[in-house]
C-alpha cells in the first residue's frame, strides 16, 4: 500500500508506523531505536509516499493497537468527526498546503483542533521545512489563564526557574528575586525540587505562595514534583497552584513514569477543587520531550517525534495552563547536535500549537551534546518568531541543580527586544507599576533596587 | 579580568544575594544583554564541562582506594566499548559485556542481600571525588546491619540499569548504584545514587527506582545522602517495593538550619 519508485529503486513501506518513522528527518534517537530510514533516498521516498496518504487513513490504521494502549484509546475515542470535516478530504501533502494557505487562520485552525489526531499532525510536520513550521504555528492562537493571561498575540511569557542544588530557601529566593528584577516569571515560578521529599515540597510550595501573596505578583507557582507527591501535598492542605507532571505518548512510557490517565484526572480535579486561579481554571503544567518513550523502552516501534505528539493528546485532555517541550535535555542519544535540537524544538511547538496547546520550549542542551550557546540563540529566535508561548528563565542560562544550559533572563530580554514581544498583560502592568520595566518594557536604569524589594535587600547589607 | 570597565555596564544593586547561591545571578547588563565578562565566563565553564565528559575514570586507582578501606572490588565493562558509543547507545550501557559476565561467573556467586555498583556515567570526576568517601560511610553501615555483600562492582561506561543485571546475578534484594551525573557548568563533579528494591534486568523501570542526586561540594553532603538512602532501604524492606510510591520522608536538617535565611519573607 505504501509504495513508490525513485529512479531504479522501489520502496515498499509495510505499515503506516514504519512509513512515518522512515519519513522522519534524521535524529539519533530513531537510529538508536532502529526505525530510521537507512539513507537519504529512503527518507525522501517515505516522505513522497506519506504526502499521498489521506488524513482519513489515520482513523483506520492505529499506530499502536487500540486494545493495548490507553493513549490510542484516548485519541480515537476523543476524535470529533464534525470538526474533522473541513480537512477530511485532504492528504498529508494537501494538509501542508492548506496550513500554509490563506484558508488556515486563527479561527479555522481553532475549529479543527478536536478533529485532529496527533498522528496526522506528526505526519504533516515531517514534510514541512523549518519556515513552514514557523509560519503555520504563528497562525495558531492558544490562550490560557490562571492569575494571568498566557498566549496573547505578540506576547512571550517566561517560566522563572530558580532551582537550587539543595532546595535552600534563601538560595531559591536569591534566584527568584534576580529573575523578577529582570522581568521574568509571568508563565509560572516553577522550581524543580532537588529531592523527592514531601517536607521539602511542602516548604517550597508555602514559600512560593508567600512570595506571590506578599508582593502581589500576578503569576502562579509550581513545584515540579511527581504528581503523586503533589496529591499528597494537596492532601496536607498545601497551596498548590499548578499540578506538574512529565508525560509521554504511550501507555507503557507513562507506566514507567508511574502515571496513567486516571491518576492525572484525579490530580486535575484535586487542583480544580482548590479554585486558586483568579482569571481562569487552567491548572496543569506538563513537560514532554522527544526520546522519553524510547528511554523507557516503551516507544512501541514508533519514531520519537510521533511518540512526542501523541503525548500532546494526553496533555490536551486536561486543559493545561502550560506545556513545555524540554527539547535538548534528554541528551545526544536522542538529539545529537544543535541542528537536531533546533528542528525538534520547532516541530514540537508547531505540533502542540496545532493541537491547541499552550506550547513553551525549554531551549536547552546538555554538556555531552554537540551544541553550544549559538545553537540555542538560533532556536530561541526561531521559536519566538513562530509565536512560542513561553521559554525558561534561568540565571545566566546555567541551571545549577539540573546541570544543563537553558535560556537566561537576558535571553528573554534579547528576544523580546528583537521581535517586539511583551510579557503577559497582568505581569507587564506589575513590572511597570513597580518600576522594574519602563512603559516600553525596557529595564529601568536605576542605582537602587525597586522600592518593593528595598526593605528585603536592605536587611542583607553587611551580612556578607 | 577587567573586560567591563566601561560606563555602558549597569551593575545590579542586589549583588549581595550571590552569598546564597552558586547560580549566576546579579550579572549586570549592557543594554539588556550580558556584559562581556559574564559572557566569556559562561564560554569558559562550558569548555571545562565538555572536557569533563571525556576524561576517563582511573578504575585501578579507585579499586586501590577501596582496598585500603578493606573492601574488595571487581571492575566490569558494559557493552559500550568506548565513550563515543556510550554517549549514543544507552542500551549498550545498560548491558554487561561478555567478559564482565565471565568475570562474574568465575567468582563463585554467593547469594547476597545487597549489591553496590559504581559506574563512571557522564562524569568521571564525580566518582573520583565522591565514591570512596561515600562508600567509607555506607559499606560499614550495611555490614553492621547484617547485609551480605559481594565485592563492589566498578562498571566502565555503565548506565543506571546495569545494576539490575548485577543484582539479579547475586540474587540480591537491594541494588545501590553510584553514578557520575551529567556535568553542569557549576558542578562538573555531581554524583547520583539510584536505589532499586528487587531489581530485575529488563523489567525494572525508572518508576521502580529512587534517586538521590546532586552529591557534590556545593550540593548534598555524604551524611545527608546516607541518611536518605538508609531511609529508602528500611522503608522498602517493610513495604516490599521501591520507586515512585516510596517517598523520602526524612527530615532535612540542612533545610531547617537555613530556614531563617529567607530574606524575601522575614
Amino acid at each position: 500500500m505504501y509504495k513508490t519508485h525513485l529512479g531504479h529503486q522501489s520502496y515498499d513501506f509495510k505499515t503506516l508506523r514504519n512509513l512515518m518513522a522512515k519519513a522522519s528527518p534524521p535524529r539519533s534517537g530513531d537510529y538508536l531505536a532502529g526505525v530510521a530510514a537507512g539513507n537519504n533516498l529512503e527518507r525522501v521516498a517515505a516522505q513522497w509516499v506519506l504526502a499521498d496518504v489521506p488524513l482519513k487513513q489515520f482513523l483506520n490504521e492505529a499506530l499502536v493497537p487500540y486494545e493495548l494502549d490507553e493513549v490510542t484509546r484516548l485519541i480515537i475515542d476523543g476524535h470529533d468527526s464534525g470538526a474533522f470535516e473541513t480537512i477530511s478530504h485532504l492528504t498529508v501533502g494537501d494538509f501542508r498546503n492548506w496550513l500554509l494557505s490563506e484558508h488556515a487562520t486563527a479561527e479555522t485552525l481553532t475549529a479543527i483542533v478536536p478533529g485532529l489526531m496527533p498522528e496526522m499532525v506528526a505526519a504533516v510536520s515531517k514534510i514541512m521545512r523549518i519556515q513552514d513550521l514557523i509560519l503555520a504555528a504563528k497562525k495558531c492562537r492558544v490562550i490560557t489563564r490562571f492569575r494571568g493571561t498566557i498566549g496573547l498575540e505578540n506576547r512571550l511569557s517566561t517560566r522563572l526557574q530558580p532551582n537550587h542544588p539543595t532546595d535552600n530557601p534563601a538560595g531559591v529566593a536569591a534566584s527568584l528575586l534576580d529573575g523578577l528584577l529582570y522581568g521574568c516569571g509571568d508563565a509560572v515560578i516553577g522550581i524543580n525540587p532537588a529531592s523527592d521529599n514531601l517536607e521539602a515540597t511542602l516548604r517550597l510550595l508555602h514559600m512560593l505562595d508567600d512570595v506571590i501573596e506578599r508582593y502581589q505578583i500576578p503569576t502562579q507557582s509550581c513545584v515540579l514534583a511527581h504528581v503523586t507527591m503533589t496529591l499528597k501535598a494537596i492532601g496536607q492542605g498545601a497551596p498548590v497552584d499548578l499540578v506538574f507532571q512529565s508525560i509521554a505518548g504511550t501507555q507503557k512510557a507513562n507506566d514507567s513514569f508511574g502515571i496513567n490517565l486516571n491518576l492525572l484526572n484525579e490530580a486535575h480535579h484535586a487542583a480544580l477543587d482548590l479554585k486558586r486561579g483568579t482569571l481562569g481554571g487552567n491548572c496543569m503544567y506538563f513537560e514532554t520531550g522527544q526520546g522519553s518513550a524510547l528511554s523507557a523502552n516503551a516507544h512501541e516501534g514508533l519514531d520519537q517525534q510521533t511518540c512526542e505528539v501523541r503525548a500532546y493528546a494526553v496533555a490536551r485532555k486536561f486543559k493545561p495552563l502550560l506545556v513545555n517541550t524540554v527539547v535538548g535535555f534528554i541528551g545526544p542519544e536522542y538529539l545529537y547536535d544543535g541542528k537536531q535540537i533546533i528542528r525538534a524544538g520547532l516541530e514540537d511547538h508547531f505540533c502542540g500549537k496545532l493541537l491547541g496547546l499552550p506550547m513553551g520550549c525549554d531551549v536547552c542542551y546538555t554538556n555531552h551534546a554537540e551544541a553550544d550557546q549559538d545553537d540555542m540563540d538560533m532556536l530561541l529566535t526561531a521559536f519566538a518568531a513562530a509565536g512560542g508561548t513561553f521559554i525558561m528563565g534561568v540565571p545566566g542560562a546555567d541551571d545549577v541543580m539540573l546541570n544543563y544550559q537553558s535560556t537566561s533572563f537576558h535571553d528573554a530580554l534579547y528576544v523580546r527586544q528583537v521581535l517586539g514581544l511583551r510579557p503577559a498583560p497582568e505581569f507587564e502592568q506589575w513590572l511597570q507599576q513597580h518600576h522594574i520595566f519602563n512603559a516600553d518594557n525596557q529595564l529601568l536604569q536605576q542605582p537602587e533596587a525597586p522600592a518593593l524589594f528595598k526593605a528585603s535587600l536592605q536587611k542583607l547589607i553587611g551580612i556578607r | 579580568m577587567s573586560k567591563d570597565d566601561r560606563s555602558e555596564i549597569a551593575q545590579d544593586p542586589w549583588s549581595n544575594l550571590t552569598q546564597f547561591t552558586s547560580a549566576r545571578i546579579a550579572l549586570g547588563r549592557t543594554g539588556m544583554s550580558l556584559p562581556t565578562r559574564a559572557c566569556l565566563e559562561l564560554q569558559l565553564a562550558h569548555a571545562l564541562a565538555r572536557d569533563a565528559v571525556h576524561i576517563p575514570l582511573d578504575f585501578a586507582g579507585l579499586a586501590q582506594r577501596l582496598n585500603r578501606l578493606g573492601y574488595q572490588s571487581q571492575t566490569l565493562q558494559s557493552q559500550a566499548e568506548n565513550q563515543t558509543v556510550y554517549l549514543q547507545r544507552p542500551d549498550l550501557g545498560r548491558l554487561l559485556s561478555a567478559s564482565a559476565l565471565d568475570c562474574l561467573l568465575r567468582t563463585a556467586p554467593i547469594p547476597a542481600d545487597a549489591v553496590v555498583v559504581v559506574a563512571d556515567g557522564l562524569s568521571s570526576k564525580a566518582i573520583e571525588n565522591h565514591a570512596e568517601p561515600f562508600l567509607s560511610l555506607l559499606l560499614p553501615h550495611l555490614e553492621a546491619n547484617g547485609y551480605k555483600l559481594p565485592p563492589v562492582c566498578l562498571v566502565k561506561h555503565g548506565r543506571v540499569a546495569i545494576g539490575d543485571a548485577i543484582a539479579e546475578f547475586y540474587k540480591a534484594r537491594l541494588c545501590i548504584i553510584l553514578i557520575g551525573e551529567r556535568p553542569g557548568l557549576s558542578s562538573p563533579d555531581s554524583m547520583g545514587i539510584y536505589y532499586t528494591y528487587q531489581a530485575k534486568s529488563g523489567i525494572s523501570t525508572d518508576a521502580d527506582r529512587n534517586c538521590i542526586s546532586n552529591i557534590h561540594g556545593n550540593g548534598l553532603g555524604y551524611g545527608q545522602a546516607l541518611k536518605k538512602l538508609l531511609f529508602l532501604i528500611n522503608a522498602s524492606e517493610k513495604l516490599g517495593f521501591s520507586g515512585v510510591n516510596l517517598k523520602d520522608e526524612t527530615t532535612d536538617t540542612a533545610l531547617e538550619n537555613q530556614q531563617q535565611a529567607n530574606f524575601l519573607l522575614d
